[in-house]
């Protein structure tokens, strides 16, 4: 019976250790002090920070710049992801294996070497600082990931369909857009959701390309800053990371269990 | 009955293919009438798949030319080509449902809209137009009803059955009025009962939309029971073009019997015409036209060979009975004639143990010249009676001849050695085809370089299996080859 | 002449021998201009100095003993963080992988790792100075530990619960007591998903920027190759970069060679 016990205990242990910090988050953003105490018992004074406060406008502004660069970012490498997936899918099997474990080095690359080697070739080649740079940087380490979540599509596919569609009277770009690309479909959406979610949770690649000068900040370049800046952290940063807390999770726990929905699906279908 | 016209629909002209140097097709020539069924059989790897799919527009062929009603197509691309597919694992589209995977063609089509016009130039052109929804809906549900799944438009691909999927494979080709219907293994991934079925459909529906079929199998009777012709492949060369009946009783070599039906097939002298000697018998036979003692390929079927009591004067030879298993509709039985081993269909049981008479009419020894009587390699020399031989080395006596002298290196079939472990030769094969003999084995292994080795051997080898050739380097025989000075 | 080319380009195009795989040269390109120069542009500045190719950079590393103490640093945390998420990673991952509902649970387990390493970082560091606790290198460890704990988790799981049952089952069949069972079946079947574990904590931790500051002032490799670029010492900041390249080709290679066939583990 104690052996049966022993392991739920050990899980449920680990899992609050996982959870304390980001629960304790949440409790003190209705605090409205960085001491992490209630002298005025909850308050929604930081929530309203995020408005009011006088550095709300930067707040605002780096939000908005986070989104524009994943959007612009995820949107391109969505569509070159996709792309060439198709392209090295049908390249020969040396030349697609020499791309592929190319295709691999942003992903496994460590974070920093990226980040330094591409500002390395950005200053070298005097690419414009800021935005292009930034755009370029999240493209880059966005695009592998599209691209490994098209590929199993391809794959799946029987290898016959694309020669059925062209059999059928269909031109070669016809059967791309037409049977092809509808059967990659899934994959290339959620190649852009994971493009996305990578380039609004980037920190290094941006924080090392941006350029001080240029005074662009992301939310987490701006976290950042505002941890070493002297003035000391700001009092909505703890409001703004819960709604980020229970704003990515409900995401992440709605597709996964979506997922989990449509497999048992398929399971009774199957029976 | 009116006889039909004959008129060529498909014609191949030396057509040959290769992947990385390696010939998959070799010069293959050949022509397909209208209305035609038409099967390539043949083992896998064998060409047949490649033939079909440069027919098609898929592969393009390395040489030669291919025509559709007497039109070059050879460059022409498959979507423009007037000829359909049913793939082998029918390859439809998962995206779309039964009554969208079907149109597909035929909403990509332009036909003549009856409507014309005249260009800057005076040429007088007929505008095309698309197929209107209702036509679509109508040819639709027409060819859906031939394959019998009139209430199915709506459904989803992968909810049906394999048989099913293959109705709609078929509907989906047939519906854009092909000239050819190109079939690749169509029924390949269906189970037994449901083969035979869709056989017996593919049949009417050829009878009854009277266009070319060209069909792609291993499945032997499948071709024997479907085909107008076959054409038998091998090594991605025809060995054999015939109707089943002809290629079934009249199988061009050993190849094509072996693979075509159960057959007893025996090395012979042909002493004269009309008389072979196999098995150390003399028997007479209704050949004629071969070389005096020239070495001939004996084929026998099992359900040719009767059983008599011994002591009957009809009795050529004499036998004895090793096994007798029943097979459902007859008794394989193996007898043995001196050293050989002979299988015969009887539809009574035979006792085991037993001495028997053997009968066989003379026109049931079907004579067929030897492929090859011994392995021939043009190689050269490497140095002073070195020769190479697939890449190997073997010492030999070279008569003299000078390393880079090009040679013809011959070595019996029986003088070489398949060994299970590749390193215990000196050159590594995998096994292609194995052949029995009546008291041998004749095994076929490809080795890496491509050259063919036959090899007489006691053990039945696998196909497919990577073995070891030995050859004994006093068994090869060097001949200079002096017509090839070079330039 | 010219005519002529066109008409083969026109061909090609028109006709179906256009191959499909020229849909990857633009990206080929791309991977060329953002991926390989940059690459390679670190190995170049690393034998760069003064205009000149020598060994410089290298003896200059070697010479500068800040840097090399923070290198050793880095190495030591990273191994202690990897043993400890190790240690407390594989029971999670094996007690998940033989209950029913494991599948759905391991998401509960690699969920925080979806939240922004920064905020997780500034939480934990908020639950020390809540607790008075002074920050040092024991809080860098344990924020890293928290920190590179689901990337532990993920691929053990995913490697146990792919484990066929029955091997497990053979060995009890034969005799063997549950303690045998576990070290000679169980944990050898599970080898590529430790070290796949144990890369996906080791390196982003020895190359870590700016946790290892915010949880206790320290700094490790991966800010050290910041500051070295920051301060514009390209040269050492290059050879600091390709010593961690090496590492990550390395590591790479390694798993390859035991994760033939294994599935990639994936939160999508």
């Amino acid at each position: 019976m104690v052996k049966k016990v022993f392991p739920k205990i050990y899980l449920i242990i680990i899992l609050a250790l996982l959870y304390a910090p980001i629960i304790f988050v949440v409790i003190f953003s209705f605090s409205n002090t960085t001491n992490f105490t209630f002298p005025r018992g909850f308050s929604l004074e930081g929530y309203r920070a995020i408005f009011t406060s006088s550095h709300a406008e930067k707040l605002v502004d780096s939000l908005k710049n986070t989104v524009i660069i994943a959007l612009i970012s995820s949107f391109a490498s969505t569509i070159i992801g996709s792309v060439s997936a198709v392209g090295i899918f049908y390249m020969k099997p040396k030349s697609k294996a020499t791309i592929e474990n190319v295709n691999q080095l942003p992903i496994v690359n460590s974070e920093i070497v990226m980040a330094v080697s591409l500002m390395l070739f950005f200053t070298t080649f005097s690419f414009p600082t800021g935005w292009l740079r930034i755009i370029l940087g999240h493209i880059t380490f966005c695009t592998p990931y599209v691209i490994l979540s098209v590929m199993p599509r391809l794959m799946q596919m029987d290898s016959n369909i694309y020669e059925a569609a062209l059999d059928l009277g269909a031109s070669p770009i016809k059967a791309l857009v037409k049977v092809i690309l509808p059967i990659i479909f899934p994959g290339i959406l959620s190649g852009s959701a994971i493009a996305f979610t990578l380039s609004i949770d980037d920190f290094i690649i941006t924080q090392i390309n941006k350029g001080a000068a240029t005074g662009i900040d992301t939310l987490s370049t701006y976290l950042y800053s505002s941890t070493r800046s002297a003035s000391g952290f700001e009092p909505f940063w703890y409001p703004l990371f819960t709604i980020i807390i229970i704003l990515v999770i409900t995401i992440v726990l709605l597709v996964n269990l979506n997922k989990f929905k449509g497999k048992g699906k398929k399971k009774e279908e199957e029976v | 009955m009116v006889k039909k016209r004959k008129t060529k629909v498909i014609e191949l002209k030396n057509v040959s293919k290769n992947y990385d140097g390696k010939p998959a097709v070799d010069n293959v020539s050949f022509s397909i009438n209208k209305g035609e069924f038409v099967t390539f059989l043949g083992p896998s790897g064998c060409g047949k798949t490649t033939t079909l799919r440069m027919i098609a527009g898929f592969e393009k062929p390395t040489s030669g030319k291919i025509f559709i009603d007497g039109k070059d197509i050879t460059d022409i691309p498959p979507h423009l080509r007037p000829v359909n597919t049913v793939f082998q694992r029918y390859a439809l589209f998962p995206h779309l449902n039964v009554f969208n995977n079907v149109a597909f063609g035929l909403k990509l089509k332009k036909i003549p809209s009856g409507e014309y016009f005249t260009d800057k130039s005076g040429n007088k052109f007929e505008k095309l137009r698309k197929y209107t929804k209702e036509e679509i809906k109508k040819k639709v549900n027409e060819v859906l009803k031939l394959v019998d799944l009139e209430d199915y438009e709506a459904r989803d691909v992968s909810s049906l059955s394999g048989g099913q999927q293959q109705r709609v494979a078929i509907a989906r080709a047939l519906v854009n009025d092909p000239e050819v219907l190109l079939l690749d293994e169509p029924l390949g991934a269906l189970d037994l009962k449901m083969r035979k079925d869709m056989q017996i459909e593919l049949m009417n529906m050829h009878r009854k939309l009277g266009i070319t079929f060209v069909y792609v199998t291993h499945d032997q009777e499948e071709a024997l029971t479907m085909s107008d012709t076959i054409i038998v492949m091998r090594h991605g060369v025809i060995q054999q073009i015939a109707t089943p009946k002809k290629v079934y009783d009249e199988p061009a070599n050993a190849f094509v019997a072996d693979f075509i039906g159960e057959s007893n097939i025996f090395s012979g002298i042909m002493l004269e015409d009309y008389k072979v000697s196999c098995m150390d018998h003399v028997f007479e036979c209704v050949d004629k036209g071969f070389k005096k003692n020239q070495e001939i390929d004996v084929i026998i079927r099992p359900e040719d060979i009767y059983i008599i009591p011994k002591e009957n004067h009809a009795a050529m030879v004499l036998a004895h009975i090793e096994s007798c298993v029943f097979k459902g509709d007859h008794y394989q039985i193996i007898a043995m004639v001196g050293e050989y081993e002979l299988m015969i269909h009887e539809t009574n049981e035979a006792l085991v143990g037993e001495d028997i008479g053997i009968f066989i009419k003379p026109f049931d020894f079907h004579i067929m010249p030897k492929a090859r009587i011994i392995n021939e390699i043009e190689t050269e020399m490497v140095s002073e009676n070195v020769v190479d031989i697939c890449g190997a080395n073997f010492d030999c006596n070279g008569a003299g001849l000078l390393g880079g002298a090009k040679v013809l290196a011959s070595i019996p079939f029986d003088k070489i050695t398949i060994f299970d472990n590749e390193e215990d030769g000196q050159i590594g094969g995998e096994v292609v085809n194995t052949i029995y003999k009546g008291s041998y084995y004749q095994c076929i292994v490809r080795a890496d370089n491509y050259y063919i080795f036959f090899v007489d051997t006691q053990d039945d080898w696998l196909k497919g299996d990577r073995v070891g050739i030995g050859i004994n380097p006093e068994d090869i025989q060097i001949k200079e080859l002096l017509d090839n000075k070079p330039e | 002449m010219q005519k002529n080319i066109l008409l083969t380009i026109k061909n090609k195009i028109k006709g179906f021998h256009i191959t499909r795989s020229v849909f990857a040269y633009p990206y080929i390109l791309f991977l060329m201009f953002f991926v390989i120069i940059p690459l390679a542009l670190i190995l170049v500045n690393a034998f760069l100095a003064e205009g000149k190719i020598t060994f410089q950079n290298f003896i200059d590393l070697s010479k500068d003993g800040a840097s090399l103490k923070v290198l050793g640093h880095s190495f030591l945390v990273g191994v202690v963080t990897t043993g400890l998420c190790l240690i407390i990673g594989y029971p999670v991952a094996y007690i998940l992988a033989k209950m029913p509902s494991g599948g759905v649970l391991v998401i509960l387990f690699i969920l925080p790792m979806w939240v922004n390493f920064l905020i997780r970082t500034l939480a934990t560091r908020a639950i020390f100075q809540a607790m008075g606790v002074s920050l040092g290198e024991g809080t860098v460890i344990f924020g890293m530990v928290y920190n590179y704990l689901p990337f532990m988790i993920l691929p053990l799981h995913t490697t146990l619960s792919n484990i066929d049952k029955s091997y497990s089952e053979a060995a009890s069949d034969l005799g063997a007591d549950p303690v045998t069972v576990f070290l000679k079946t169980t944990l050898p079947l599970s080898i590529p998903g430790i070290i796949s574990g144990v890369i996906m904590v080791f390196i982003p931790t020895i190359s870590t920027f700016a946790i290892s500051q915010l949880l206790g002032g320290v700094f490790l490799f991966g800010d050290s190759i910041n500051d070295k670029f920051n301060h514009g010492l390209y040269g050492v900041g290059s050879v600091m970069s390709l010593v961690m390249l090496v590492f990550v080709l390395l590591s790479n290679i390694l798993l390859k060679r035991f994760n033939k066939g294994e599935a990639k583990s994936s939160v999508w």
